[in-house]
Parts: structure tokens; C-alpha cells; sequence
């Protein structure tokens, strides 16, 4: 499918979608990026090394630090894939790749595809500063 | 959606900095905001009067690497800039614990926005220093519960900005024109009827605090309008609940009919649309977000903390009031006041803080209990009048939290132990 890039970067991993919205400061592990938001339905799982599937993201303003700060350390999600135009998530990746060349894909889906997502997968994301491709292998016989 | 992207159109200025013949500062600030402007579908950029900046906030290594990086390529804020809060109390050194080598770093990242022009106010609470942007202009704020303060009750402009975004904005004087900046997105889209509460329990802070939780939780990033409110709330009313609505659900920009600037009426606050969503409001639902803000059963309590967001003026003479007669705090428990310096020096003057130090208080300035160790390590059980101090601090640091009225937290300090006030949260 096609999606609109926030930032570019190419990402292979396994999929993980988020039941609720994230705050991924005061609700992630800046050193290891589990989530450890008591409020959040999914703490205890960790979305370092995943495509993270997301609508949007929440609360505080210090998040995009942390995301960022979880890019450095190489604990930040591989790819994020949006429902709508996030600048927290989008700012983390353009100073991750400002300062260390470190790219992170941000990619927002339309609605149809996003809510078509499977829970379950590998995603292939590749997006250029102009366009970009998510293919999703989930087992599946197509 | 957008089916495709594209950059912003800029003036000649904005050209010049990003080619960077305003420096490499500028111009990485710039950059910054044009990407960001380009994934957000802005068309241009608008210049900003003033900046608030989150990002003097320790997080990690990559804070201290950007502001060292526009430091070094020469950057300046290009509009006056104040700073939220920090990791560190730079007035009373030695209250905020934590190891030589993560002072060491909170200090460096704080000390580059000064560097880089920004005034050392270190405040969440910027709306309580005396320049206020004016009703319908535009800025560039950072702080959930800045954002939604400037935007709801300044009737000032701005999208949610976050670490990066305020500093870039604040070195380049501007920000994409998106989100809040825009007509088109400030109108109401959720309403909230609470003429159903007895018009008393408005009278606590607790009321708006709890409000502002379950309108936050069910509004999302929505725009919630709000009617049947008391017409003489306070701005420390509605700092509570804008904390508590940006803190568990995403609110930047709220409408209380009668009372905010944007909302004389319940048709020009949805800007003559129709509410996708009608919610009454009822004592029990204040109730269960008391409930759902507590973690610990009453009985055992070690420490109560004040101030979340930062303690104002008035909220000093309301305390000091509150402690005025009767006995000193049980010296058991730790009585926190998260404040900023600017209001500490105004409460000083009046004695307020004097009064609240004779009970027992102690007064935290330039950062917050619940992002820096503060309380004692030995606390479990703390209480607060916050719904944004309650909704992070079990995950931030590990404890129970009792959510209470500022009355409750007296009486609670006084006795050593949790003291409901069971007229407060009586169900008619």
C-alpha cells in the first residue's frame, strides 16, 4: 500500500499495534522503550525494533525528546505508521536524522488501510522524502 | 488525507536562513521547521510573537547535542522566549537528588538555552509571568498544559509545539501554519452539559481538576466545549482542568461557555457547526474520576505535593489561609509546593510563603516534584490536588496517589494520615 512519508527510511520488522495511544514520555522506558504507562492496556510490551502502528500519539510535550533519545540508543520503534500527521513522532525522527543520520520512517496511512492493518505481521516500510510503500507479510495465504 | 507532500512557500527571509547566511544554527532550526511544516501540509509559515520552550527538560544525551549544536552555529532566539521547567531547583541547590553525573548534564542542557537567549524563567505556568500573549496571537508554545492555557483562556495561538519544534520555532521566529493556528480547526467539536452537578462542587479545586481528567479521557484531541460552569471561575480553576484534559486525553484548545474568550455562546464556540457528541455530566462521573486518579486506599499517607501545574499567587494566599489557624503539618509527612521563582519572589513578599513554611510546607522551585527525585525515597502513598500530578507520578516514581482537595491536604497533613472531606463528594 502507499502512504504519505513524514520522514523518510527504510524498516523491516514485525508489527505492533497499539490498542490506545502512547505518551512515550511518562509512558515508555527512555532506556529501553517498553512501555510502562500503569494506564496503558499494552505495558510490558515493547515497541523497540518494531513497526509501531499507532493513530496518533498523546499527552506530554516531552515526548518527541524521548523518542528521539530512543532513536540514539537504538531502542526506538523501526518504523511508525500513523492514522494522521503526528509532530511529536515526526520531530523525534527529524532530529534523529539532523544529528546522527539515523533514519526512522514516519509514514501516515489513509484511514481504509490503516483500520485494514492485520494485529499481526512483518511490514516492509520504505519511504523517500516523496513516497512511500508498506507491504505487510502476515502469513496469511493471499 | 493528503495525497502528496510539498514544501512550504517562504519569504525571501525564511529563504536566506535556510540557505544559511543567518548562520548554521538558523539554518538546522530552519530546516527543522520546514520538514516539519511539510508533514504537517502547511502552506507557509507564520511569523510567532513569543516561545515557550520544553526542552531545558533532561531526557537523554540528544537534548544537550541539539542546543549545543545551535550553539555552536551561532543561533539566537528571535523572539522572547521563556523556559518550562528544568531537572534541577538552581535556587536550592541539594533538594533534587539524583548522581553527580545527571546533575551535571541537567545543568548543561539548561544553561544552553540560556546561552541561546531564552529568559531563565523555568516555569510549566508561563501564563502567570507578566507578558501574556494577547488574545488572537499567534505563538509558539511548548507544555501540554501551556498550550492549552494560551489557546483556551489567552485566546492566543498555538499548535501543540513540543521539545525541538520551540526551540527551532523560537531561533527562526516562526511556525508552520497548521492546526490551532488555523480558523478552521479551533471550533468545538464535543459538548459537555454539566449543569447537572450541584453548582456547589464547583467550588473546590478539585471539582475542575477531576472535570478536566474525564473530559480529557473522553474527548481525546478533540476540542470540548463546555456548559452549565459557574460564571466566576478563576484562571487556577482553569489551569486545572486544562492540565487534566491535556494530560490524560490530548486536549490543546477547550471552550467554556461564558467564561473562556472564544465561547460566548454555545453556537459561535462551535463555530456554527453542530457537536459530533453530546456528554452530561454528572456528580457520580466526578466521582469515578476521583476514583480513577486514586491509587491507594485512605489510611497511611507520606507526603503530599502542590503545584502541578506551577503554584500561583493566589493559590500561595489560598494556603496560607488554609494553615493560618490551627496545628502545624505532622512532621511525618512531607508537604511539597512546586512553584516558580518569579511567583516564589511575589509570595515572599506578601509572607504567604512564610506562613505556608511555618505549617510545615516546603517550596520546590524551577522543576516539579514528579519529574525530579524529590520526595523522599521511603514515600509510598502521596497525596496531591493534581489531576496531572496524579494521572503521571505512579508511573514517573513508583508510588500510590490519594487525589484530594487543597482543604483535604491540610487536614490530611495535620493528622499524619489520609482525612476525606466527605461533604465534598456527596452523590444528591
Amino acid at each position: 500500500m502507499i502512504g504519505v512519508p513524514l520522514s523518510p527510511g527504510c524498516a523491516t520488522a514485525p508489527l505492533l499495534l497499539l490498542d490506545e495511544p502512547l505518551s512515550f514520555w511518562g509512558g515508555t522506558d527512555v532506556a529501553t522503550g517498553e512501555i510502562t504507562d500503569v494506564h496503558h492496556p499494552q505495558r510490558g510490551a515493547s515497541p523497540a525494533g518494531r513497526v509501531l502502528v499507532m493513530s496518533g500519539s498523546r499527552g506530554s510535550s516531552s515526548s518527541s525528546s524521548v523518542l528521539a533519545e530512543q532513536m540514539r540508543r537504538g531502542v526506538s520503534p523501526a518504523a511508525v505508521l500513523l492514522r494522521r500527521p503526528d509532530a511529536i513522532v515526526t520531530l523525534a525522527a527529524i532530529v534523529a536524522r539532523e544529528l546522527y543520520s539515523i533514519e526512522v520512517p514516519i509514514v501516515v496511512l489513509s484511514a481504509e488501510d490503516f483500520d485494514a492493518l492485520p494485529r499481526k505481521g512483518m511490514v516492509t516500510v520504505s519511504a523517500t522524502d516523496e513516497n512511500a510503500e508498506i507491504s505487510i507479510d502476515d502469513g496469511r495465504r493471499r | 488525507m493528503r495525497q502528496a507532500v510539498g514544501d512550504p512557500e517562504l519569504t525571501a527571509a525564511q529563504r536566506e536562513m535556510l540557505a544559511g547566511r543567518r548562520g548554521d544554527g538558523a539554518a538546522l532550526a530552519m530546516r527543522v521547521i520546514v520538514r516539519l511544516a511539510r508533514a504537517l501540509g502547511a502552506d507557509r509559515l507564520i511569523p510567532v510573537d513569543s516561545a515557550h520552550v520544553d526542552g531545558c527538560l533532561f531526557h537523554g544525551q540528544v537534548g544537550i547535542d541539539l542546543v549545543e549544536r545551535l550553539i555552536a552555529g551561532g543561533a539566537r532566539v528571535a523572539v522572547p522566549t521563556t523556559l518550562n521547567v528544568g531537572s534541577l531547583d538552581l535556587l536550592h541547590p541539594g533538594v533534587v537528588r539524583g548522581d553527580a553525573a545527571d546533575r551535571a548534564d541537567a545543568r548543561r542542557l539548561m544553561d544552553g538555552y540560556v546561552a541561546l537567549g531564552a529568559e531563565p524563567t523555568w516555569t510549566c505556568a508561563p501564563y502567570q509571568l507578566r507578558e501574556r500573549p494577547a488574545y488572537g496571537r499567534h505563538v509558539a508554545w511548548a507544555e501540554s498544559n501551556a498550550i492549552v492555557f494560551a489557546n483556551s483562556v489567552l485566546g492566543a495561538r498555538t499548535d501543540r509545539y513540543g521539545d525541538f519544534a520551540d526551540i527551532c520555532a523560537a531561533v527562526t521566529g516562526s511556525a508552520p501554519y497548521v492546526g490551532l493556528h488555523r480558523d478552521e480547526n479551533r471550533a468545538g467539536q464535543v459538548l459537555f452539559d454539566c449543569s447537572r452537578v450541584p453548582a456547589g462542587a464547583f467550588a473546590s479545586d478539585v471539582a475542575w481538576a477531576a472535570l478536566g481528567h474525564l473530559v480529557g479521557r473522553r474527548s481525546g484531541t478533540r476540542v470540548p466545549v463546555l456548559t452549565g460552569l459557574p460564571g466566576d471561575a478563576d484562571e487556577d480553576r482553569l489551569k486545572a482542568f486544562g492540565a487534566a484534559a491535556a494530560s490524560a486525553g490530548g486536549v490543546a484548545l477547550f471552550h467554556a461557555v461564558g467564561l473562556t474568550p472564544e465561547a460566548p455562546d454555545v453556537a459561535t464556540a462551535f463555530g456554527g457547526r453542530a457537536a459530533e457528541r453530546r456528554h452530561e455530566v454528572t456528580a457520580a462521573d466526578l466521582l469515578a474520576a476521583r476514583d480513577e486518579l486514586t491509587t491507594a486506599p485512605d489510611g497511611r499517607l507520606d507526603a503530599i505535593s502542590v503545584g502541578t501545574p506551577h503554584f500561583s499567587v493566589a493559590e500561595f494566599r489560598a494556603l496560607a489561609a488554609l494553615v493560618a489557624d490551627g496545628p502545624p503539618f505532622d512532621e511525618d509527612i512531607e508537604f511539597w509546593i512546586s512553584t516558580s521563582r518569579a511567583v516564589l519572589a511575589e509570595a515572599e513578599r506578601n509572607g504567604d510563603a512564610a506562613a505556608c513554611r511555618r505549617a510545615g510546607a516546603r517550596i520546590l522551585v524551577d522543576t516539579c516534584t514528579y519529574i525530579a527525585p524529590v520526595l523522599r525515597t521511603s514515600a509510598r502513598v502521596v497525596m496531591t490536588n493534581s489531576a496531572k500530578w496524579a494521572w503521571y507520578a505512579p508511573t514517573n516514581l513508583g508510588i500510590d496517589v490519594v487525589f484530594a482537595s487543597l482543604p483535604e491536604c491540610v487536614l490530611s497533613a495535620r493528622a499524619g494520615r489520609v482525612v476525606r472531606d466527605p461533604g465534598l463528594w456527596r452523590v444528591p
